[in-house]
């Protein structure tokens, strides 16, 4: 249903989260902002202004593996035919079949179709010619997608990626420069099926090309998530947000990270934009709020003494190439104080970021000691998760933990390894290890 | 101090000895004064210096925490504090009238047109930033970055100087400076001056000195409203006839209402307390003087003749030290000598446990000077006597310089707070 309280652009807002004062001699300054994007997208399916500025490329993997349940490959097609009936009228589409080579399934003539009951209609006739066989690479479906993506002259440039398997027939580099060849130029979203996929490249796909990613280790799963996943991309309404960073001179850029809804590493992506600016993506928003944790070294001054430590903004850029638009900024600062009970204060947001933080390093850390046989080692950074998922409210982990180890006290983080683990609840931990909840309030 | 080359609000070239910028004409002693070693005022044109906006004490400021102060020791032992109000020879206060010729015209109203509290534009930036047209103001730390529009440097991030950093005003029987101090990163006090007629054809100087609690939120601007408040309050009280101290009681509830005002639910940081602040104001109308305060900040009787007889604080704290003592629960060596000492158990602002202005009117037998001041001053001259020797014996000629100078008594000993200092002569001198 339309909803005419709501204008297409979207209004963003910053706002920063952090204990200004330091003490004398300090220098380092943390700061959460969050940043909430209103007014865009979930409406619904809404036919409008946002609807034909969209194109979204569906890749389905169609490896000889997919046979293997034979209900993998029936699973992934009634799923991609479940999202493409929620693509909106006037949305660029096209359907990917990825092997070692990458395949047009729908329209097929080298560009997208324009969604309609028509052209949906023969899409999903379309998926009947999957079949299952040949090998994977990855990297070859990403620039088959950038190039139908690029051919359709709209906004928002998505994609929804399903794999199975690891990527076997392409070398790490060939996916890198894929990778490094799209990045910016579309979204994507992945999703791994079954248990035979590699987290680390689903994940790092996702990364690089902003994404989500996920496991659906249960095929029958799919069609629920992919309806979900394009629902979402859906909803975007401005893509290429850059969180802009503007610091001031002597300081020093100690790390900038999306914190939620998942931790992304964002400090090595940064783009120059300008005396002591640089660019950080962000992707493409719909109505939505991220947070972002940002610690700046400064220049230790004396009591007494304020500066600003950093200026963040949100920055689109202009379609004619012309500076670009601030959509919103917060101010970042720091004051010196010999008042020990304002400069000892932690920020509540800062403090539960720096563990959600901490909470995906030591489900990695630990998972991969696990892997490694290092016992000791995985069992004391899952023992720290554990009390760490307890401790901010992160339930979801906390259950997923729980699938892997025996917990024997939340508060002490005591656990002993489960003996048994099942492969999906394990990928599953890995996958989702990043994901993060809010401050309680 | 150090030495600006170009004015910071419009970048025009200074020559060094310049005060003020020659084409905006901003203070710039006000400008500079963040940071530096204090200098002695120079007497050269005494009259200073209302704050370039010609609004003095209305604008924003920070302070710092009632807690225990730093950077003192026990204070000694009060001395007055055993002395009967006769042996400083402050009369009991009389309902009498004034001693004013009842035959003279009423005298024009002296405070400047700039002391009216004025709506809207209360941050120092944004006046600047409505000054438009101006050239970018170079930063003063760096001197190589513009100034952005938040008030920072584009370059380096140093916070500017904001006018409530330092400001001074003198009126006709009233002087009054204040200083961010040391320690602090803003100026959290506030000060507001005005003379009146009356009409009884005397006249009335008033003095309001307030001291925003840092450990609340927007204390800048608790102070700022309460001192204008308070001022207007008693303008218009004193020239209605009304006595001076039911118009000083008066005033401290409208100043508390300002305050209480400002307490809303949309604060950033909801977590923080109400706005507050302490008020202490000093009206001199004819022979009589009058006090009234909430908290800690304070009025002292300074006699020129500093032998024949003895200075004498004015003002009780509303602090938990002063409580001890009062109660007599403890020696004040000890109550002051606690860390709760500075606490305060009375102040202006909407989480006030109960509201309980305090007046008390005197008439002093001989010449001085009233000092009213924030505990920025009176944390380095806590007693009378200490306070006594450092105000210039010349203070009821020089209230401005007397003002400056105890100023920089603070700043020498630490400046750990920000200060302000009113000076009132006594008796008011007459004009021509």
């Amino acid at each position: 249903m339309a909803n005419f309280s709501k204008s297409h652009v979207p209004q963003f807002t910053a706002e920063v989260y952090q204990n200004e004062y330091l003490p004398e001699g300090a220098g380092e300054v943390n700061a959460i902002v969050t940043v909430t994007s209103t007014g865009g997208g979930t409406t619904g399916g809404r036919p409008g202004a946002g609807a034909s500025s969209a194109a979204v490329v569906i890749m389905v993997d169609c490896s000889g593996s997919m046979d293997y349940p034979p209900t993998k490959m029936r699973n992934a097609r009634e799923a991609t035919a479940a999202a493409i009936d929620t693509i909106r009228d006037g949305v660029a589409f096209a359907v990917v079949a990825g092997t070692h080579k990458a395949e047009e399934v729908y329209p097929g003539n080298g560009r997208t179709a324009i969604a309609d009951p028509a052209t949906r209609e023969q899409a999903k006739q379309a998926l009947r010619k999957l079949k299952p066989s040949g090998g994977t690479a990855i990297g070859t479906w990403l620039r088959l997608a950038d190039r139908l993506l690029s051919s359709a002259d709209v906004a928002i440039r998505h994609g929804i990626l399903l794999t199975d398997g690891r990527n076997e027939h392409e070398t790490p580099e060939e996916l890198r420069a894929a990778l490094d060849g799209c990045a910016g130029r579309f979204t994507c979203d992945c999703r791994g099926v079954g248990t035979d996929w590699e987290v680390k490249e689903v994940t790092g796909i996702a990364s690089a090309l902003l994404g989500s990613a996920d496991i659906v280790a249960d095929p029958s799963g799919l069609e629920a998530d992919f309806r979900q996943m394009m629902e979402t991309a859906m909803g975007k309404e401005v893509a290429d947000v850059s969180l802009r960073l503007w610091t001031p001179q002597g300081t020093r850029i100690k790390y900038v990270k999306q914190v939620a809804p998942t931790v992304e590493e964002l400090t090595d992506r940064r783009v120059e934009a300008g005396p002591r600016a640089g660019d950080y993506p962000t992707g493409s928003w719909g109505d939505e709020s991220r947070d972002y944790h940002v610690c700046v070294e400064v220049p230790a001054a004396g009591v007494g003494q304020e500066m600003l430590a950093a200026r963040v903004s949100l920055v689109l850029p202009s379609a004619d190439g012309g500076a670009p638009e601030v959509l919103s900024q917060g101010l970042v600062r720091a004051v010196w104080t010999d008042d020990m009970a304002a400069s000892t204060k932690i920020n509540a947001q800062v403090a539960h970021y720096t563990g959600q933080a901490e909470l995906a390093q030591v489900i990695q850390q630990g998972l991969e000691a696990r892997k490694a046989g290092d016992l000791d080692t995985a069992t004391s950074k899952l023992g720290r998760a554990v009390q760490l998922a307890a401790e901010s409210g992160n339930e979801d982990t906390a259950k997923l933990l729980a699938k892997v180890v025996d917990v024997v006290d939340v508060a002490t983080g005591t656990v002993r390894l489960k003996q048994k683990v099942a492969d999906a609840d394990e990928m599953t931990l890995e996958t989702r290890s990043t994901k993060t909840v809010r401050v309680k309030k | 101090m150090p030495q600006l080359t170009v004015c910071p609000s419009c970048a025009e070239r200074l020559e060094p000895e310049d005060k003020f910028c020659g084409n905006c004409g901003t203070n710039l002693a006000a400008a500079a004064v963040a940071r530096k070693p204090w200098e002695p005022p120079s007497d050269t044109d005494g009259g200073l210096v209302a704050p370039r906006s010609g609004e003095p004490a209305a604008e924003t400021a920070t302070r710092g925490p009632h807690g225990p102060a730093t950077g003192y020791g026990p204070p000694p032992p009060r001395q007055e504090s055993d002395a009967a109000p006769g042996d400083y020879g402050l009369a009991p206060p009389e309902r009498s009238a004034p001693a004013a010729a009842p035959d003279r015209a009423p005298r024009p109203d002296h405070s400047a047109p700039g002391v009216v509290p004025r709506a809207g534009a209360t941050d120092p930036r944004e006046v600047l930033l409505a000054d438009g047209g101006s050239p970018a103001r170079m930063c003063v730390a760096c001197g190589t970055g513009s100034v952005d529009p938040d008030g920072y440097c584009e370059h380096c991030g140093h916070a500017q100087p904001r006018e409530r950093d330092h400001m001074e005003q003198e009126l006709p029987g009233v002087a009054a400076v204040t200083d961010r101090g040391l320690r602090h990163h803003r100026n959290e006090d506030a000060f507001a001056l005005s003379a009146v007629a009356l009409p009884d054809g005397g006249s009335a100087v008033v003095a309001v000195v307030c001291d925003g609690v840092s450990s609340a939120a927007r204390p800048d601007e608790a102070s700022a409203a309460a001192a204008r408040a308070a001022n207007a309050s008693l303008r218009v009280s004193l020239t209605g006839g009304a006595a001076p101290r039911e118009a000083m009681h008066e005033a401290l509830l409208t100043a508390a209402e300002s305050v209480n005002a400002l307490a809303d639910d949309h604060d950033p940081d909801p977590a923080a307390n109400a706005p507050a602040c302490t008020c202490v104001s000093a009206v001199t109308t004819g022979d009589l003087l009058t006090v009234g305060w909430i908290g800690d900040s304070r009025a002292y009787w300074i006699p020129d003749d500093r032998t024949g007889e003895r200075p004498a604080r004015l003002t009780e704290d509303d602090s938990w030290a002063a409580r001890m003592v009062e109660a007599g629960l403890m020696s004040e060596a000890e109550a002051y000598a606690d860390v709760r000492a500075h606490a305060i158990t009375g102040w202006l602002g909407a989480d006030a446990v109960e509201l309980d202005p305090h007046t008390a009117s005197f008439q002093p037998d001989r010449p001085g000077v009233v000092v009213v001041c924030t505990d920025g001053l009176w944390n380095y001259a806590e007693s009378a006597a200490e306070l006594a020797a450092v105000v210039p014996a010349d203070a009821r000629d020089h209230p401005l310089r007397c003002a400056q100078t105890l100023v920089g008594v603070a700043l020498d000993g630490g400046g750990h707070d920000n200060i302000t200092v009113a000076v009132l002569p006594f008796p008011t001198p007459q004009p021509g």
